[in-house]
């Protein structure tokens, strides 16, 4: 078969999954993601913990050791089928808090620690990229395989070439659909049905290798079981002490493994899919295996002696003939080894980015400004060049090593690595005693230990450790070798490594936990996540508003994107019962943020922004430890009673809030019967006095007495209209008016005004600017009530304005439905902190004489303004006094569209 | 005549609900019992009986067969019990029913 | 007995009542409509008696009444203030100031007349 062909089967197999990948995106995207969100693809999605390493390694591992491949399953196995203890809290707390990986996990959980996350990123990096490396081989080592004339003879195929461009080529298939966005939940539904497919592919392929051995070459089952006994060798024979070891390692390593976390908890939508998943990938596994023991067999049987076992899968249908089983085949591998890559790289990305990179950079900026800059795009950039170092790493290894015997063990040696997190994970899901030091110790020790014990030897000797080293232990001591830490000699190197990582782990773990005390915000941590079936919601870490909303929108949007910020906000504003973008800063609020931000960034690294955004003194101690000590008392109690409070306090807040608004009304009705008091008795405090003395004086010229009654008579008009422009405002407010629609001419009414205001201290000459053309507007409006608005204005300009030649320039301006009026006099206008004041009742700025009203005159204008459908306002900034008048251009139309603004019932009819 | 037998248990199906998670909480303990058999088979220096394969090869196949059985049990067994867990995931049990939705949900 | 006496208020009708009405019984009656205005007056030449209302453009009566109470000279001239608002506190507080008496508007001419007298003997 053709190297050229091969490579284009391969590249033909890698755009259908492209093609998949994004339709799956663009229907995500659509909103249809449901088929994309079955329990079957979630199921189909775990199998990305059969790599490569499983498709071809698993026969050779049974050729070479029997049943124990089988182990590598069983583990996993357990774990799904018990899947009520771990994977239901796991997953369940992994979706309710947001969490980005097994180190987002863990960090959270110890009060949101950045160290944590940053050893466990480191551990998993150290494991992972040989693994990756693993792959990388698989790959060119099929290749090479199939590019293999039947003589043996190598064709011209450079294995590092074929390594380079698979992990080139897998890295940007991972960034175009592992970073297209910094989604909230960190899901990749492209990816993930990729994987799905690509998990059928390798099931498929192994299935057919399968009937292929037993019912073709065999004769059935039956005598599959004849020659496996035929075949069976003396170390086939299962070995009691690694038989166990090997199902304990693989039950953690499904629960530890970054790539199994990723797809497991991260991309989780729905507790349903787990149960699901608890019989159908224990069955996927199961059918994974079912064949790996006939095809060893059977390739021992027929395959030349010394062939490699593990390529069986491949090699067998090729020697055979069956060309088009074995292009099934390699696809399978093939698929295997780049669904591990994609998955492990994202995860690994995620949280190199999140755990290592971003607190840095934070840390770094930190120190020279506060601008946060873009941070979503900063955040996108980190973890697209972590995925590319991530693969790159992986590169180096494999040419490093040099695909040398060493990388057949790589898988287990992983495990191992991993599994260094497993005390803190358990401890974070079952035990609220355990801290932060603990956790952060017990892995320190564990994954030095692992490195010293199996990590480092694992290159050969004289690579890393000398032989001399190993044979006799660190400065002669030989109670320190690696393989045979403090006298036990007799392990297998593997289980001894993962007997003293793991035991001397959790046994500084536990006493970590037990000597320090831990700090309160991992108190109220480890109650959320202990007790998270019993009760729900994020836990309670910000007690007071520090920062206004308007500071932490713009950093939520340089994160989440404008778009989703925003909706993010008046979402919460809704729920807080406001409308507009801004909530109220409420400890749940910020909770709610700090969840979503999480999403994208890890949950230390949200903390540690919205701690640096809200400020400072962003919660003291004093506050996290009374929340902390108050929630896990409120815990002890009840789930029940912890809702209560919180509807109590909800309650209690509502009830304030409407207190104080009552409150204010309360002082507003006061100060306005103030002035109304003050305004009546005033003119009244005139007409008595000067009724008395005209009572009970008796010499008075007849000059003062006409200038007397003058006074009385001026003061009981002052009245009159002081009572009809409250009447007339009490009116208006209440939406009572009646409204005399009909068809006006704008310049009519502006003449009747211009006329009607021109006895307002008619001594002064106004110069009237008019464009009759922009004023011939037939309108439909209530003409007198206009005209009053506009009279008001326009004897208010003749009072106040001050400049020595006046004048008034009236503009008419039109807007589709919509007519705004304005007019602009030349004289001093009015100061910017008393233009707020001006509609306000009572609000007049200069003395009262000077004025000769009671400063209800702008607040009726607006009041009918309302009622007209339109609205009065101040501009400012024109070279004078400016009065924006705007109103519908039809009335009556404008009031029979439901969704107008009116204010008033009576213009809403 | 004998009165119509009347069952004592009033919340019958919870009861039985909260059984069946005792059941799949047991369920790897099992496996893991039935996984670790065929460590315990017979050697030559503990045989009483005429072993079935000659002695000093393994019963690969027997083994092999054995493990597939219980496998395939397990996950016949998780099937069983998944859908009946199903409707406490569906109903939560307690606390839960005062979840809220999540704000992007 | 040309005693003289100040009227601060802003509303002209009202001064000019008051103006009528203590010119008739016999006193010298200066008008100030603004209370800052006044202040200079009050402090080189203090009045026998001061009529001071509330509501006042700039200083507040309240204001004025405090200034007055500071200095040397004026803390024992007799002040007449009235008020058009018809508040409870506002007599606590202009008596907390140290007010000699205390009306609102609108008065009874006979009212502020014998008022006057009475604190002027006083």
């Amino acid at each position: 078969m053709s190297f050229n062909y091969l490579v284009l089967t391969c590249l033909a197999y890698v755009i259908l999954l492209f093609f998949v990948a994004s339709a799956a995106e663009r229907s995500a995207a659509r909103g249809r993601a449901g088929w994309l969100r079955s329990p079957l693809v979630y199921t189909l999605s775990l199998s990305v913990y059969c790599t490569a390493w499983t498709f071809y390694g698993a026969v050779g591992y049974a050729a070479r050791s029997g049943l124990e491949f089988m182990t590598i399953y069983l583990g996993p196995t357990l774990v799904f089928v018990g899947w009520w203890v771990i994977l239901r809290k796991l997953v369940r707390i992994g979706r309710e808090n947001r969490v980005t990986s097994i180190a987002d996990m863990i960090s959270a959980r110890y009060g949101k620690s950045n160290l944590l996350g940053a050893i466990v990123t480191l551990l998993c990096v150290a494991a992972g990229t040989p693994y990756i490396a693993l792959q990388l081989q698989s790959i060119a080592q099929s290749f090479t395989v199939f590019a293999t004339d039947p003589t043996g003879v190598e064709l011209a195929t450079d294995r590092n070439l074929i390594a380079f461009w698979v992990a080139a080529g897998l890295a940007l298939f991972t960034i175009a659909f592992g970073t297209r966005n910094l989604d909230a939940n960190e899901q990749h539904p492209g990816v993930v049905i990729a994987i799905a497919v690509e998990a059928v592919v390798k099931l498929l392929a192994l299935i057919a290798v399968g009937v292929f051995a037993v019912w073709i070459v065999a004769a059935g089952p039956g005598d599959i079981l004849t020659r496996i006994d035929a075949q069976a060798l003396p170390e086939w024979q299962i070995q009691p002490g690694r038989w166990t070891g090997l199902i304990l390692l693989s039950a953690i390593a499904i629960i530890c493994l970054p790539r199994m976390f990723q797809v497991l908890v991260v991309e989780n939508t729905n507790d349903q899919h787990l149960a699901t998943a608890s019989w159908a990938f224990p069955l996927y596994l199961f059918l994974m295996s079912l064949f790996v023991l006939p095809i060893a067999v059977v390739g021992l049987e027929v395959m030349p002696a010394g062939s490699n076992p593990d390529m069986f899968v491949l090699t067998l249908p090729l020697y055979l003939g069956q060309d088009g089983l074995a292009l099934l085949s390699f696809l399978g591998g093939f698929s295997a080894a780049t669904s591990m890559v994609i998955v492990a790289s994202l995860a690994l990305a995620t949280m190199v980015s999140n755990h290592l990179v971003v607190p840095l950079w934070l840390k770094a900026r930190a120190s020279r400004n506060r601008d946060t800059g873009d941070m979503r795009l900063l955040v996108l950039s980190v973890r697209r060049l972590s995925i590319a170092l991530v693969l790159g790493l992986g590169y180096v290894y494999y040419t490093i090593t040099g695909g040398s015997a060493a990388l057949a063990a790589i898988g287990l040696i992983a495990f191992v690595g991993v599994a260094q997190t497993l005390p803190a994970l358990l401890g974070a899901l079952f035990w609220r005693g355990a801290s932060r030091t603990g956790a952060a110790l017990g892995l320190t020790v564990g994954a030095a230990l692992w490195v010293y014990t199996l990590f480092l030897p694992s290159f050969g000797p004289d690579v890393f450790l000398s032989a001399q080293l190993m044979e006799q232990g660190p400065f002669g001591l030989s109670w320190l070798r690696p393989y045979g830490l403090f006298g036990v000699n007799t392990l297998d190197p593997l289980l001894h490594a993962l007997f003293w990582s793991l035991s001397l782990n959790a046994l500084v773990f536990c006493v970590g936990s037990f000597v320090t005390f831990p700090s309160p915000i991992e108190r109220v941590q480890a109650a959320l996540f202990v007790d998270i079936f019993d009760r729900s919601g994020p836990a309670r870490s910000w007690t007071r508003p520090v920062a206004e909303a308007e500071d932490l929108l713009p950093m939520a949007q340089r994160i989440l994107g404008v778009s989703e910020a925003q909706a993010f906000f008046s979402a919460q504003a809704e729920l807080q019962g406001k409308t507009g973008f801004l909530p109220d800063i409420t400890p749940e609020f910020l909770d709610a943020l700090e969840l979503k931000l999480s999403g994208s960034v890890g949950a230390a690294t949200a903390h540690a922004m919205l701690a640096q955004s809200v400020g400072t003194a962003v919660v003291s101690v004093e506050d996290l430890m009374a929340v902390a000590s108050e929630t896990a008392q409120i815990m002890e109690y009840s789930a029940q009673l912890e809702a209560k409070s919180e509807e109590l306090s909800r309650t209690a807040r509502k009830l304030r809030e409407a207190n104080e608004m009552l409150q204010k009304l309360s002082v507003q009705k006061d100060a306005f019967l103030s002035q109304i008091s003050h305004e009546l008795r005033t003119p009244m405090t005139s007409i008595r006095a000067f009724s008395e003395i005209m009572m009970d004086t008796d010499a008075m010229t007849p000059e003062e007495r006409t200038h007397f009654a003058q006074i009385i008579h001026d003061e009981s008009i002052r009245l009159t209209r002081l009572l009809d422009d409250l009447l007339d405002l009490s009116v208006l407010e209440h939406g009572q008016v009646q409204l005399n629609l009909g068809p006006v001419l704008l310049s009519d009414l502006i003449d009747k005004a211009i006329t009607a205001s021109n006895s307002v201290q008619g001594d002064r000459k106004f110069r009237m600017l008019r464009s009759r053309d922009g004023e011939s507007v037939q309108i439909i409006t209530d003409a007198g009530r206009m005209t009053q608005v506009f009279i008001n204005i326009l004897s208010n300009a003749r009072k106040y304005c001050i400049s020595d030649d006046p004048q008034m320039q009236i503009k008419v301006r039109r807007q589709a439905q919509l007519v705004e009026v304005d007019f602009i006099d030349n004289g001093a206008g009015i100061p910017r902190d008393k233009q707020a004041l001006i509609f306000e009742k009572f609000s007049r700025l200069t003395d009262s004489m000077q004025a000769g009203g009671a400063g209800l005159g702008l607040a009726i204008c607006r009041e009918i303004m309302h009622n007209l459908g339109g609205d009065i306002s101040y501009v400012p900034g024109q070279g004078g006094a400016a009065f924006r008048v705007s109103f519908p251009l039809d009335l009556s139309a404008h009031m029979s569209t439901p969704d107008s603004h009116d204010t008033t019932p009576a213009a809403a009819e | 005549m004998t009165p119509p037998r009347h069952s004592q248990f009033l919340a019958r199906d919870s009861y039985r609900l909260r059984r069946l998670m005792d059941a799949v909480r047991l369920l790897p303990a099992l496996g893991l019992l039935l996984f670790l058999l065929p460590l315990m088979r017979r050697t030559e220096t503990t045989q009483t009986v005429v072993p079935p394969s000659s002695p000093g090869t393994p019963a690969t196949a027997q083994e092999a067969v054995f493990l597939f059985l219980v496998w395939a049990g397990l996950v016949l067994a998780a099937l069983l019990m998944s859908r009946g867990l199903r409707h406490a995931l569906d109903v939560p049990t307690r606390a839960d029913e005062a979840d809220k939705p999540a704000p992007e949900e | 007995m040309g005693k003289r006496v100040l009227v601060i208020e802003d509303e002209p009708n009202i001064s000019e009542a008051l103006r009528f009405i203590l010119r008739r019984d016999g006193w010298h009656v200066d008008v100030s409509a603004d209370g800052a205005d006044a202040m200079g007056a009050l402090r080189r030449d203090p009045p026998d008696l001061l009529i001071l209302d509330l509501m006042l453009p700039g200083l507040s009566g309240f204001e004025v009444l405090r200034v007055l109470r500071d200095a040397a000279q004026t803390r024992d001239l007799p002040v007449l203030m009235l008020t058009a608002k018809g508040h409870a506190a506002d007599r606590v507080e202009a008596e907390r100031l140290g007010v000699t008496r205390f009306m609102t508007k609108p008065f009874a001419n006979a009212e502020v007349i014998a008022a006057v007298r009475e604190m002027t003997q006083a």
